[in-house]
């Protein structure tokens, strides 16, 4: 039964997620042609793979901390503050020597997931509501990714900085080999230890997983490190995919993004179960839509509007008050649940 | 009587209050010319958009609730009243009231989504903020810069009040907007409603209370509130701009927040979340007097402030939870 | 009284979820003047009743008459119009907000389009003086106590024209002392004519205070008596609807305590306290002991048990465990010292709803493990497979959101999780509330068939009968205090123990 559930979690957003593809195809014949040009692989599935690559990435780390019950709206500007420190520290490197590449890595995750921590701090120690919590860092990353760029918008001249987001390996975009890896390890993570049991659980009932040992606050800081990681690394994605980093702009809006994915993909904001799976299909629901937006010819000025009737409507489709009213014959499926009504009573 | 009201629970405000008559006493030791009235009034003039859009942002974290979409509301407000002035020629007279209308029917319609289908306030204003801001950008991508007798003296029209000192026609419509809200959360049973759905919303609806109403209202409000900042800040910046007031939601919010509401609501006033607009003000204008510093700063300290003011909701939480814990252990 | 028309009546009422036939031809008449007990065990369907005469379930079936005029209530607030008045178990009020406030909120005095303060807080001085209560309306109330709380709610409720008073287990939080009071302002109201519904667990109170008693039994309607015609032992029978002899065969053998008091201390504590909650006490705990913590509601019995578990930190006091002193700072700790603990709050703090019966049973002991030596789920299986059986669990099914179980159900797999861990203490806070007759008695005999292979058990309850069935011996608790321990060797009966929870008698 949980099975056919988590197939039915899925399986919409597919559903949703080849309508989109199809209707490409609709207006350009050749939108599935993958074809070798110059040793890669290029395509619109592709494009959508590597253009969509950052935001999956956040929306896995996002996955997790909503599946605690929490939310990062911190993520945007992490973004922002990895790639500036991403640029600034290959500013002026020589092409020939591999090192700051590097360097500037280690700086941006490791000071990306300190920002992480601070925000798991304040939510797992301190108790302040996530919503509340990773606003401070919302607000103050930007600022802190401007003061680290000088406001300017710093191009980087450094070869080996643009391979993270624009290199190619295998024929493939080097960074669909990124998700794929940072997926690899969430999905291990939270499959084969008992990572998951436990964030499924501290976000279901956080009072019942400490009487059952279980130390939910290091869970909690944990969720928002790794997504502090993932940011992290989408930062220096998309960074390196411009060759440049933009304190004031970079990462803009990508907190919702990811948080729409993750709905999409059928992790429920009140936390518990959560679907990795799920998320990167969301995540690219929301990147072909932005890509069809492009490729069919609408003004993108629209992508904003056709975002926020998908995200109405995905909303509106998990709410069980709207499903309600849509068909009574649903009604008769909700007959399970009566034992809930019994146990209001009960109790 | 009036002593045991001031309890912890105004710790906030209070810590606002003292804060800003800080910060202003120390703009004024260091920057000559920062001691000034008019500068004090400048606060005003330049801040009245934020003004009116805190006070409906007031009443929804009031709520428990929270508006995400009131900076897009504002861009599209501008939108509208640029190019229906511009392009379409009409009167302000006509403008002003189908701008009003948008926002709030934007708010309505957030907020029977919010109460009809148990969404999340945070998910509905997020769409409402992707919305508003898409459609500010089909209207036009460019600026579209307002040249109107009646927008200018909106813009440039000076109130004298004593001496030179003067302030603009925004600030009295920001003060008319105060002074109703501040009657309405405490004289009226709409307002009283707000509180009570902020303390616990399962009692309100046990209680009778009209809760669903209620909380179409709080957002209604909230609409119609970005929207008539919409317009004061239109008369401010005299262009609509699909960019306009990015990220005022975080600043509004920010606001109330400093002004000592508390973010999980039913707590807190209105007066308190206008002294949170003049903290930030005057961190903007000591930003401007010291003049080495960059804009930046300003996020920054929004950021370091709202860390302060949460973590110290945070105690307020934690002490009144311990006491009430020894109560019910009778 | 008999010869009045009823204020209200209601006749036949049908009340049905899907799957569930929640009331079936219920009757229930209520006079002016009269406190009339709903009477039932748990799933009776007294607060489905409740609910449905309140307008917060729709009706299915049956008529509802209130001073002879038909009436049909869709929500709370066309009850409290008509007259209908609610005062719930946990207090529905919003503490953020004053006493006065409280009081008139929804309908505030208004002059001149403004609510006027000053009245409302006069009237509302008045209105609490009514009901015995001199204090400042003006205070937020959650600067008072619970019981003050619950009386400020029926000040509320009185504040309407009520004609009907319905008081939801009122007194489940209250002491003696609050209840008494209590019950002074219910006999004054009754005496002004209201008609009052009271709901409440306590048998005592219900002999105390009420004139008639309706019984349901899920929810079928059993019968209506008058309190002095009925019998407490009949009117018991009439709630459970079997003889009580089924539990007496649980009891221990009682033989063995020569045996008992041969074997190792498992636990010793010493001067263990907590300020505002318990105060020093000392418990001794032996291997294959079953310890029963008796006491009234808010005695302290469950924040000894916490204590026990580390699931509060002690202020005095040191434990040890097999002689070795041990600190127990969390529920960790005290897992990983064989400890287990299940919660008499089941839904906050035992099940994790959204997970699976499996999941659920497992995750104690995968606590124990930590992050990274998970449990395969083979074996998962196997555990799972083994415990439904074990406790009769149903649905058999293991990958069943345990959400969607029963109380009584969910209740077996808390106690499957914990002892998955294997412990050697088990504490049990109120294991048997809010599960049906047969789950009770299922775990009371589990309970003796564990301490008989050697596991000590700490049983705490409300139900002195289950605890002399099972326990060697009963620390009996008062006001935050351990006040005697009395050993169940010889016949003693539940009225030797209340004489300890009573105190001074």
């Amino acid at each position: 039964m949980i099975k056919s559930m988590i197939k039915s979690k899925l399986f919409w957003p597919i559903v949703v997620l080849v309508l989109i593809l199809l209707f490409n195809l609709f207006f350009d014949r050749g939108f599935f042609s993958i074809e070798v040009r110059g040793g890669h692989l290029v395509g619109s599935l592709i494009d959508i793979l590597n253009r969509g690559a950052p935001l999956m990435l956040i929306s896995i780390g996002m996955t997790l901390v909503i599946a605690t019950k929490g939310i990062d709206l911190g993520v945007g500007s992490v973004i922002a503050m990895s790639g500036a420190i991403g640029a600034m520290s290959v500013a002026g490197a020589a092409d020939d020597s591999i090192l700051p590449l590097f360097t500037a890595i280690g700086l941006s995750v490791g000071i990306c997931v300190l920002a992480g921590a601070w925000n798991g701090l304040l939510v797992s120690r301190v108790g302040v509501q996530p919503i509340v919590a990773t606003l401070i860092l919302m607000v103050a990353g930007r600022g802190i990714a401007q003061l680290i760029t000088g406001g300017q918008i710093t191009t980087v001249y450094y070869e080996p900085y643009s391979y993270i987001g624009g290199g190619y390996l295998f024929l493939l975009p080097f960074s669909i080999f990124i998700v794929a890896a940072v997926f690899a390890i969430a999905m291990f993570l939270t499959r084969k230890t008992a990572i998951g049991l436990f964030i499924e659980s501290v976000g279901s009932n956080p009072d019942a997983s400490r009487l059952s040992g279980i130390n939910s606050k290091n869970i909690i800081l944990m969720v928002y490190i790794f997504s502090g990681f993932c940011a992290a690394i989408g930062g220096l994605i998309l960074s390196s995919n411009v060759a440049s980093a933009d304190g004031n702009n970079a990462g803009l809006w990508y907190e919702l993004d990811a948080i729409l994915a993750v709905v999409i993909g059928g992790t429920s904001l009140m936390g518990g179960r959560f679907f990795l799976m799920g998320t990167l299909v969301g995540a690219l629901i929301i990147q072909s839509l932005t890509t069809t937006i492009y490729s069919v010819g609408v003004p993108t000025e629209y992508n904003l509007v056709v975002k926020a009737i998908v995200v109405l409507i995905v909303c509106l489709l998990q709410s069980p008050e709207f499903r309600k009213r849509l068909t009574g014959a649903f009604g008769s499926k909700k007959g399970v649940k009566s034992t809930k009504d019994k146990g209001v009573t009960l109790s | 009587m009036k002593k045991l009201n001031l309890d912890y629970k105004q710790l906030p405000l209070i810590a606002t209050i003292i804060l800003f008559i800080i910060m202003y006493a120390f703009g004024s030791f260091r920057y000559t010319g920062f001691f000034s009235s008019q500068v004090f009034l400048n606060l005003f003039i330049d801040n009245a958009f934020l003004i009116i859009v805190a006070v409906g942002m007031t009443f929804v974290i009031l709520s428990g609730g929270i508006d995400l979409s009131v900076g897009s509301v504002i861009a599209l407000t501008s939108m509208i009243a640029a190019s229906l002035i511009m392009n379409a020629g009409l009167s302000p007279w006509i403008v002003i009231p189908i701008c009003l209308l948008t926002g709030t029917l934007i708010g309505m319609g957030q907020g029977a989504l919010i109460q009809y289908f148990n969404l999340q306030p945070f998910i509905v204003t997020l769409a409402g903020m992707f919305l508003a801001r898409g459609l500010a950008y089909v209207i036009s991508v460019e600026t579209i810069a307002i040249n109107h007798p009646f927008f200018s003296y909106m813009a440039s029209g000076r109130i004298p009040i004593w001496g030179d000192n003067f302030i603009s026609p925004s600030v009295i419509i920001a003060f008319v907007v105060v002074v109703i809200a501040v009657f309405v959360a405490h004289f009226t049973k709409y307002g009283r409603n707000v509180y009570a759905i902020g303390g616990n919303e399962q009692s309100a609806l046990l209680m009778g209370l009209p809760v669903a109403r209620t909380k179409v209202m709080i957002y209604t409000v909230s609409g119609f509130c970005a929207s008539l900042s919409g317009l004061v800040f239109t008369f401010y910046m005299l262009s609509g701009y699909g960019l306009h007031a990015n990220g005022l939601e975080l600043d509004t919010i920010a606001a109330v927040v400093i002004g000592g509401t508390l973010l999980t609501g039913g707590s807190g006033y209105v007066a308190g979340s206008v002294v949170g607009v003049m903290i930030l003000g005057i961190i903007q204008t000591v930003i401007v007097f010291e003049g080495t510093l960059s804009s930046w700063w300003t996020k920054i300290a929004i950021g370091a402030l709202l860390l302060l003011f949460i973590v110290l909701q945070r105690v307020i939480v934690i002490r009144s939870k311990t006491k009430k814990g020894i109560i019910s252990q009778h | 009284m008999q010869n009045q028309t009823p204020r209200l009546a209601m006749e036949g009422i049908v009340k049905e979820f899907p799957g569930v036939k929640a009331l079936s031809d219920v009757n229930f008449q209520l006079f002016p003047g009269e406190v009339h007990a709903l009477m039932g065990e748990n799933g009776a369907g007294k607060s489905t009743l409740i609910k449905v005469l309140t307008g917060v379930y729709s009706i299915d079936g049956g008529t509802v008459t209130l001073e002879g005029n038909p009436i049909h209530v869709n929500s709370p607030l066309e009850a409290q119009e008509l007259g209908i008045s609610t005062v719930y178990q946990e207090v529905n009020l919003c503490t953020n907000l004053s006493v006065v406030e409280n009081i008139f909120i929804g309908r505030q005095i208004m002059k001149k389009g403004r609510i006027d303060w000053k009245e409302m807080n006069r009237q509302a001085d008045e209105l609490l003086k009514r009901l015995n209560l001199n204090i400042d309306v003006t205070k937020l109330l959650s600067s008072y106590s619970v019981a003050m709380q619950q009386m400020i709610a029926i000040a509320r409720a009185l504040n309407v024209q009520a004609k009907v008073l319905i008081l939801d287990e009122p007194t489940s939080s209250l002491d003696r002392d609050e209840v008494n009071q209590l019950f002074d302002v219910i006999r004054n109201l009754q005496k002004e004519g209201l008609a009052i519904v009271f709901v409440s667990h306590f048998l005592d109170q219900i002999y105390e205070i009420s004139n008639r008693i309706t019984v349901l039994r899920n929810g079928e309607w059993i019968g209506e008596y008058m309190t002095k015609d009925l019998p407490r032992l009949e009117l018991v029978e009439k709630m459970i609807g079997k003889e009580l002899n089924e539990l007496t065969s649980i009891s221990k053998g009682k033989g063995d305590e020569v045996q008992t008091e041969k074997r190792e201390s498992f636990m010793e504590v010493e001067n263990l306290s907590k300020t505002g909650n318990i105060q020093p006490f000392n418990l001794d705990i032996h291997e294959g002991e079953i310890v029963g913590l008796a006491g009234l509601l808010g005695s302290g019995r469950t924040e000894l048990a916490r204590l026990l578990f580390g699931a509060d930190k002690p202020d005095t006091g040191e434990i040890k465990i097999k002689g070795v002193k041990k600190q127990l700072n969390s529920p960790k700790q005290a897992i990983a010292n064989r400890i287990a603990f299940c919660s008499e709050d089941r839904k906050a703090e035992g099940i994790i709803p959204e997970l699976t019966i499996r999941e659920n049973m497992i995750l104690a002991m995968q606590g124990t493990k930590g992050w990274f030596r998970f449990i395969p789920k083979k074996k998962q299986i196997e555990i799972a497979d083994e415990y439904v059986e074990l406790l009769n669990i149903n649905p058999p099914n293991p990958e069943q959101l345990i959400k969607n179980l029963s109380g009584g159900n969910q209740q077996k797999v808390m106690l499957a999780r914990w002892l998955i861990t294997n412990p050697e203490l088990l504490i049990l806070d109120e294991p048997t509330r809010g599960i049906d007759i047969g789950a009770k008695t299922e775990i009371m005999k589990l309970m003796v068939s564990l301490s008989e292979k050697g596991m000590s058990i700490l049983f705490v309850s409300s139900e002195l009968d289950e605890v002399l069935r099972t326990c060697d011996k009963i620390a009996v608790l008062r006001d935050r205090k351990k006040v005697s321990e009395i050993s169940n060797k010889d016949h003693k009966t539940q009225h030797d123990i209340m004489k300890e929870m009573a105190g001074g008698m």
